[in-house]
């Protein structure tokens, strides 16, 4: 029988020091690997995006390769869901593995600047001339450019034509007429409208066409600009004309609603395009959100996603990554991409072409060339405001407080620290 | 737990014992066993080494990191640059005087103490079902693992749909049975989406109950119920005075552990209501996610899984030592 002996305290110290640094090698900095060195020939670069849907993913990865070609490099694609993309960049930031060339959504921009991990595009002298104001905003963090996208979005109003021709209903351009018009496309089994009220960013960006166009801001939110957009909403799930489930609904589930004519009308985005045209029964149509007075223009988010070159230590493979950011961002293949996902090219020349060959899209090209940039005034400090936003939404939505004290709320969970 | 604080409570009386055959063996002063306890000692090492390696790593070094976390502005930008400010506690102050954590505190508590209670209730009384032998009851008792087995994001999926306030076919039953008109709120409702992940919550940790008791009730032998039977004993009477007292070890096993899983659960809530409506289902462990992971504030989302690794202690200890009284009793 082995007698359990007590080893000698240094031992124990030795055993334990050992392990710890056992531990921080294996989780700390690990080894570079496929940076190539930083003198000999690019092969091939690496590309980081949220794209893991198809089509998206092949057609993305095409217009990658064929840009890559004109660099003279292969790209290597990889796409992570959008929800750990962010994630994945953190971590990649801490072990110094970033992509050469990385794909944000454009809110997430001057945050992920703001740790140094980007490099400023005009380092490689890429011209940033023609760009509607709002996406070269987003692409901007303390004055310098980081990211550009090729192209954007923003949301707008889909109605279904069949169910607004039956009720004898006109498309709702202001918010009284969209309170009426839901009200009066209101049947047992279908509301008037749905919108995206959850608690997460997705719920803000909905609810901000409707909080800018009335003059709201999202540095001050507390007035009662924004108290009134908030209770446009209230009024609509109060009445009954916008199910109370939109408080758990996704934008999908928006969708869904409104292909399944459980909504005669829905906030959403063009990239819903491509689904809604595979219903053959279902005819739809798009307008710009309603403003509160008539003859106002609609304030909207700028959707869209931005590229940008991460910090490398390989200059060649930085200039190789910045060329085939140039070229996705070329009029041409911008244009190839809008069409392909329903959005509209950024710089505004090509979006007024674009406008001309698909005039499906009038109504987003229109509404993008005066979109609004997320974090165009907060920059880093926008997801607390958005933070702040959503509580507000559900707080009001629930009955729980009125528009006014959960805007209250709303600022302070904004301008904590 | 129960088996893993057995060995080290039956350990510690031959630790100092075998010291002292060590040191017995030294003062004879033999030549070859010295070199013999040796080779003895270092293969004793060789079998504790691995997994003192793995505890080190996998739990030591998180934990550690995770409270050194908790006193750092640790943010996106740490990431890349690796600067971390100490600011002492400055995250915990932060998170405890932020008025969302009373809310968040009770929230848990209710959602805990309501999981654990639904989960047991229903867990012996299936587990007291199932002892009885039927035709085709293993069958139906290897059915209700069916919970355990399936990935919780698909059945937080499938509850949500069934709990959907307007197309949902819970209460599209409700207003046929004309139990309700306008049909439940389940995930709109402040108080009653609230309600709906409790439920749900039990429904997913029964499996694990039952199984558990189930074991417990096997370890009963049955000559004591005949004895009880002999004395008079109604079911009734043989629960309490009989299954009961013997069960009493499985059952502080089964609570215990229920509670230190239910603290933490985050899934199911992330899934059916997302923390919402307005905050209704927050807890401590989605807020901490949510500090950490949305708003990538790491620092506060590590203070705040701090306190839930506190709360997850203080039941461990209750646990063990009401395991101590037990035994010595």
């Amino acid at each position: 029988m082995i007698s359990p002996a007590r080893p000698p305290a240094r031992r124990i110290a030795a055993l334990l020091t050992g392990t710890i640094v056992l531990a921080l090698a294996a989780t700390g900095c690990g080894g570079r690997t496929g940076a190539g060195s930083a003198t000999g020939k690019v092969a091939s670069i690496t590309a980081l995006d949220y794209y893991t849907d198809e089509p998206e993913h092949t057609q993305w990865g095409e217009m990658l390769t064929a840009c890559g070609k004109t660099a003279g490099v292969k790209v290597e694609q990889t796409s992570v869901p959008g929800a750990s993309l962010t994630p994945k960049v953190l971590q990649q930031a801490s072990s110094r593995t970033l992509p050469d060339l990385l794909m944000l959504d454009n809110p997430d921009l001057q945050q992920i600047a703001q740790t140094g991990a980007l490099t400023p595009l005009d380092e490689y002298g890429i011209d940033s001339s023609g760009y509607a104001e709002g996406i070269l905003s987003a692409g901007t963090y303390k004055g310098e450019l980081y990211g550009l996208a090729p192209n954007v979005s923003t949301i707008a109003l889909f109605y279904n034509k069949d169910m607004l021709a039956r009720a004898g209903v006109a498309v709702p351009r202001t918010w009284d007429e969209l309170k009426a018009a839901a009200a009066e496309l209101t049947r047992p089994g279908r509301y008037g409208i749905a919108v995206d009220a959850n608690a997460t960013f997705e719920g803000t960006w909905q609810f901000l066409p409707f909080l800018w166009s009335n003059g709201g801001d999202e540095k001050q939110l507390d007035t009662p600009q924004a108290a009134q957009a908030l209770q446009l909403w209230v009024d609509l799930v109060k009445s009954g004309s916008m199910s109370k489930s939109v408080l758990n609904w996704t934008q999908a589930d928006v969708h869904d609603q409104f292909v399944a004519g459980r909504t005669a009308m829905m906030i959403n985005g063009p990239w819903r395009i491509p689904a809604l045209n595979q219903d053959r029964n279902l005819h739809w149509g798009v307008a710009p959100i309603p403003v509160p007075r008539s003859g106002q223009t609609p304030v909207t988010p700028l959707g869209g996603e931005v590229w940008t070159v991460p910090q490398s230590p390989s200059k060649a493979r930085q200039e190789k990554a910045a060329q085939v950011l140039t070229c996705l961002n070329d009029s041409s293949n911008m244009l190839t991409l809008a069409k392909q996902h329903f959005t509209v090219p950024s710089r505004t020349a090509t979006a007024g072409r674009y406008a001309e060959q698909v005039p499906s899209m009038t109504a987003f090209a229109k509404s993008v060339e005066g979109a609004r940039a997320r974090t165009s005034e907060l920059g880093a400090e926008w997801p607390k405001a958005a933070t702040g936003i959503y509580t507000a939404i559900q707080s009001a939505l629930t009955g729980e407080q009125t528009p006014e004290e959960a805007l209250r709320h709303a600022q302070q969970i904004a301008t904590s620290s | 737990m129960r088996s893993r604080s057995r060995p080290v409570a039956d350990l510690s009386p031959i630790l100092p014992r075998g010291t002292g055959q060590d040191d017995s063996a030294v003062a004879a002063g033999g030549r070859a066993a010295p070199r013999a306890r040796l080779g003895e000692r270092s293969a004793q090492w060789m079998f504790i080494v691995p997994a003192a390696a793995y505890l080190l790593l996998f739990f030591g070094y998180p934990i550690v990191k995770n409270v050194v976390m908790s006193f750092q502005q640790y943010t996106a930008t740490t990431f890349y640059t690796g600067a971390a400010p100490f600011v002492g506690l400055q995250n915990y102050s932060d998170i405890l005087s932020s008025d969302l954590f009373p809310k968040t505190l009770l929230t848990t508590v209710l959602f805990t103490a309501g999981s654990i209670t639904g989960q047991f209730v229903l867990g012996l009384a299936f587990a007291l079902f199932f002892r009885r032998r039927f035709p085709l009851g293993g069958v139906l008792r290897s059915l209700l693992l069916l919970p355990w087995l399936l990935p919780l994001v698909v059945s937080g999926t499938t509850w949500k749909w069934m709990l959907d306030p307007d197309t949902g076919v819970v209460n599209a039953a409700l207003r046929s049975l004309h139990l309700s008109s306008s049909g439940i709120p389940w995930l709109t409702g402040t108080s009653q989406a609230l309600l709906s992940v409790i439920l749900i919550n039990i429904w997913v940790g029964i499996p694990f109950n039952t199984a558990i008791l189930y074991g417990g009730l096997q370890n009963i032998p049955p000559h004591v119920y005949e004895a009880a039977k002999l004395d008079g004993a109604g079911p009734l009477a043989s629960f309490r005075h009989v299954t009961w007292p013997l069960l009493r070890p499985t059952v502080s096993v089964v609570l215990v552990l229920g509670v230190v899983y239910t603290v933490k659960v985050l899934d199911i809530i992330l899934v059916v209501t997302g923390g919402g409506p307005a905050d209704a289902t927050e807890t401590i462990a989605t807020q901490s996610y949510e500090l950490s992971f949305q708003q990538f504030d790491f620092g506060r989302g590590a203070a705040m899984s701090n306190v839930l690794i506190v709360i997850s202690l203080a039941f461990a200890i209750v646990y063990l030592r009401a395991d101590r009284r037990a035994r010595t009793v």
